[in-house]
């Protein structure tokens, strides 16, 4: 039996699956990335530290401000240039813009119609035009709250080395305020509507790599740390991250302590939990949700989880932007020789971007680590366990051991309900491809 | 309602930024979606046709392997539309094209591009706009698009009407809305060259153009290496930043073309010529 879906659909970027069968037994299961090279390290080289951020925010059209954030860190590491507490509390709180909106782009419309058994949410339009409303809703209030800041979440304008080249009216950031606090009767239908959903039962211990942070939920900053028990600082990410090119992938693979890890919500979760705000904390119970996890189905409940943290952040941002103000802050950079590294969690995970600068503050190195690339060799594991549990002949023996999934009890799934499993876990990883490639 | 139009999206090499601005319109999406029915969208649907009145066709083209799938788009379609600068321009990535294919792969892929260096996955080529492989009917320009310019096009192509790309300056906009010139703040904007359509979104926050838009087809050379001397700047000043997004649209050599003729004609304009002493 041959699986190959080419070109997955609802995922950003070009990829394909590929899992093969002789008599039941697993021959392969990839998943095959063919999006074309664009080759940001090579280019980014000889621009100016003032371009970098420029570009770099351009690997990724859904997590810009990630990319722009860990760009800017590792600038101005490299500069040594010291950014304000007002910069600080406009980072974290685009950091949470860009999460609740890339979390409901991917919770309602690229993950929920594979629970729903639906193609995609445009069935829903007629049927639940509440519940697309309300994916719209959130999607663009994380969108606009990103705009207010940045004006343009996709990709940011006023973010640059040192700060902000204008900061927005408290008249603005008041309205944002209650535009966040009316979002809350749809987080709310979020958790119920996931409450309802049932992931797969299927179950994958691995190694959990995120950031930390001493202070709160880690976006921006702090060291790395794995699940395992390791922890490096984040300008040491070499001694733990090494990157592989495999020949079935544009894009680089990683691992640290084992053969493959895990980044993203699921990670996050696992490894920094106890920090989400107690809405957050409300909502994991509502859903059930007993960190670790590892089922990787999870994910997307994960996520559901950040969205409702990253809006009572927000909201406690905008409170304290109000209560402080917000200046014009003057920016000054003097160019000079130094190398330096971001790191930041991007929505789907750990992301890290290291640039070398000569004396003119050109840019004479580059190096970003994506989180969905450092995902794929796990990936690739969990299609070829899953595929192992679940479409095993039962004849075979050992093999046999699922017993929870619906509708497939004691049986081997017929192929496109395997077909259609392996699309749901790839989805559950929330890929992003052509940033993985970059 | 059984005559709305089909649309298809598709996407080449890029960031796939411009086709999430279009699903960040928001509720405008929905009732756009009352007119047109969407059968194709890789990123956001599973439903699927080949059968399409509208191609909106994201990316810009850097494997000759992409070329196939890109002619049978426009076979099957009756307008294409490129959607934002890397369809229309190439994109930032087209600033790999001042670099060696070989450099570049080695560079990221290291030694494993030496160990199976045969493999498809190395497989990369000039970046080229949509337009170098296929004609074009209308080219939504911006990294990324304007989210508003698309609804517009899609309310052009609706009742029949043909689009107009703009093809003022940023400048232009830029002064209607009142906002400082960068030049004022003593930094370099490729405002007076760039096409508008943007409502000048970058200046409007303080920060500077970077000519996402590409250049316009009459640029005034006059006017911009004016305003340059004016603060002490010659266009060579800036022709390295038009590398970011317009390198293969070729301004520097139309500029330089163009400079040549003004030279010629009126070199007083150049500083310390014969003609000024």
């Amino acid at each position: 039996m041959e699986i190959r879906v080419d070109h997955l659909t609802r995922v950003e970027g070009h990829g394909n699956i590929l899992a093969l069968l002789e008599d039941g037994r697993l021959r392969q299961a990839v998943f095959q990335v063919v999006e074309a090279n664009r080759f940001f390290e090579g280019f980014m080289r000889g621009r100016s530290w003032e371009e970098v951020a420029h570009l770099a925010t351009r690997i990724c059209g859904i997590c810009a401000v990630s990319h722009c954030y860990a760009s800017l860190q590792a600038t101005e590491a490299a500069l040594g240039i010291h950014i304000s507490d007002q910069t600080r509390l406009l980072r974290r709180l685009t950091m949470n813009a860009e999460q609740i909106s890339s979390h409901a782009l991917h919770i309602y419309f690229l993950a929920a119609p594979d629970f729903l058994r639906l193609q995609s949410v445009l069935p829903l339009v007629k049927q639940s035009p509440e519940t697309v409303l309300r994916a719209f809703r959130l999607k663009k209030t994380g969108y606009d709250l990103g705009e207010m800041v940045l004006g343009r979440h996709c990709h940011p304008v006023a973010a640059v080395p040192g700060g902000f080249t204008s900061v927005p009216r408290l008249s603005e950031v008041a309205a944002m305020k209650e535009r966040l606090i009316g979002l809350r009767p749809d987080l709310d239908a979020t958790v119920e509507l996931f409450q309802q959903l049932e992931a797969p039962q299927f179950e994958r211990e691995t190694e959990y790599v995120s950031l930390r942070h001493p202070d709160h939920y880690a976006w921006l900053g702090g060291e790395i740390v794995s699940s395992d028990g390791a922890a490096v600082m984040t300008e040491d990410y070499r001694e733990a991250i090494q990157e592989y090119v495999v020949a079935h992938s544009t894009a680089k693979h990683a691992k640290w302590n084992r053969e493959s890890y895990r980044v993203g919500a699921v990670s996050r979760l696992n490894n920094n939990w106890p920090q989400l705000r107690k809405e957050a904390k409300d909502a994991m119970q509502a859903l059930n949700l007993r960190p670790p996890l590892h089922n990787p189905f999870l994910n997307t409940a994960a996520q559901v989880v950040e969205l409702v943290h990253c809006v009572e952040d927000s909201i406690a941002c905008l409170e304290e932007i109000l209560h402080e103000g917000l200046q014009e802050q003057e920016i000054v950079v003097r160019p000079r020789r130094g190398r330096g590294v971001g790191v930041v969690e991007a929505p789907r995970g750990l992301l890290i971007h290291d640039y070398t600068y000569d004396e003119r503050g050109r840019c004479a190195k580059a190096n970003c680590i994506i989180p969905t690339g450092q995902n794929y060799a796990n990936l690739d594991r969990e299609m070829q366990a899953y595929v192992a549990q679940f479409a095993a002949h039962p004849a075979k023996g050992k093999s046999c051991r699922r017993q929870t999934r619906p509708g497939g009890q004691g049986r081997a799934q017929p192929k496109d309900e395997l077909q259609r499993g392996l699309e749901m876990l790839v989805r559950a990883y929330d890929p992003c491809i052509s940033c993985s490639v970059h | 309602m059984a005559d709305k139009p089909r649309v298809a999206f598709f996407d080449f090499a890029c960031c796939e930024g411009c086709q999430l601005t279009v699903l960040s319109i928001g509720e405008p999406l929905i009732q756009l979606l009352e007119h047109v029915d969407v059968v194709t969208w890789r990123e956001a649907i599973s439903e699927h046709s080949d059968q399409f009145d509208i191609a909106i066709v994201e990316g810009s083209i850097t494997r000759d392997s992409d070329v196939p799938r890109l002619k049978k788009i426009r076979e099957k379609a009756k307008v294409v539309v490129a959607l934002g600068a890397c369809a229309t321009l190439g994109g930032v990535q087209g600033l790999g094209n001042l670099f060696g294919r070989d450099e570049l792969r080695a560079l990221v892929y290291g030694e494993a591009y030496d160990k199976f260096a045969q493999d498809w996955i190395f497989e990369a080529g000039e970046v080229r706009p949509i337009s170098a492989e296929i004609p074009v009917d209308i080219s939504l320009h911006g990294c990324p698009i304007n989210a508003s310019e698309f609804v517009n096009v899609m309310e052009h192509l609706l009742v029949g009407r043909p689009y107009q790309v703009s093809n003022e300056t940023v400048c232009h906009e830029c002064k209607l809305n009142q906002y400082e010139c960068v030049y004022d703040r003593g930094q370099i904007c490729l405002g007076p060259v760039t096409r508008c359509g943007c409502n000048a979104i970058c200046t409007s926050r303080g920060h500077r153009c970077f000519g996402c838009r590409g250049v316009i087809d009459q640029v005034n050379l006059r006017a911009a290496r004016d305003v340059l001397q004016e603060h002490g700047l010659q266009l060579e000043d800036i022709l390295g930043m038009f590398h970011i997004y317009s390198l293969r649209a070729e301004p520097e050599k139309r500029m330089a073309e163009g400079e040549a003729e003004l030279r010629k004609a009126e070199p007083w304009r150049f500083g310390s010529t014969t003609s000024l002493e």
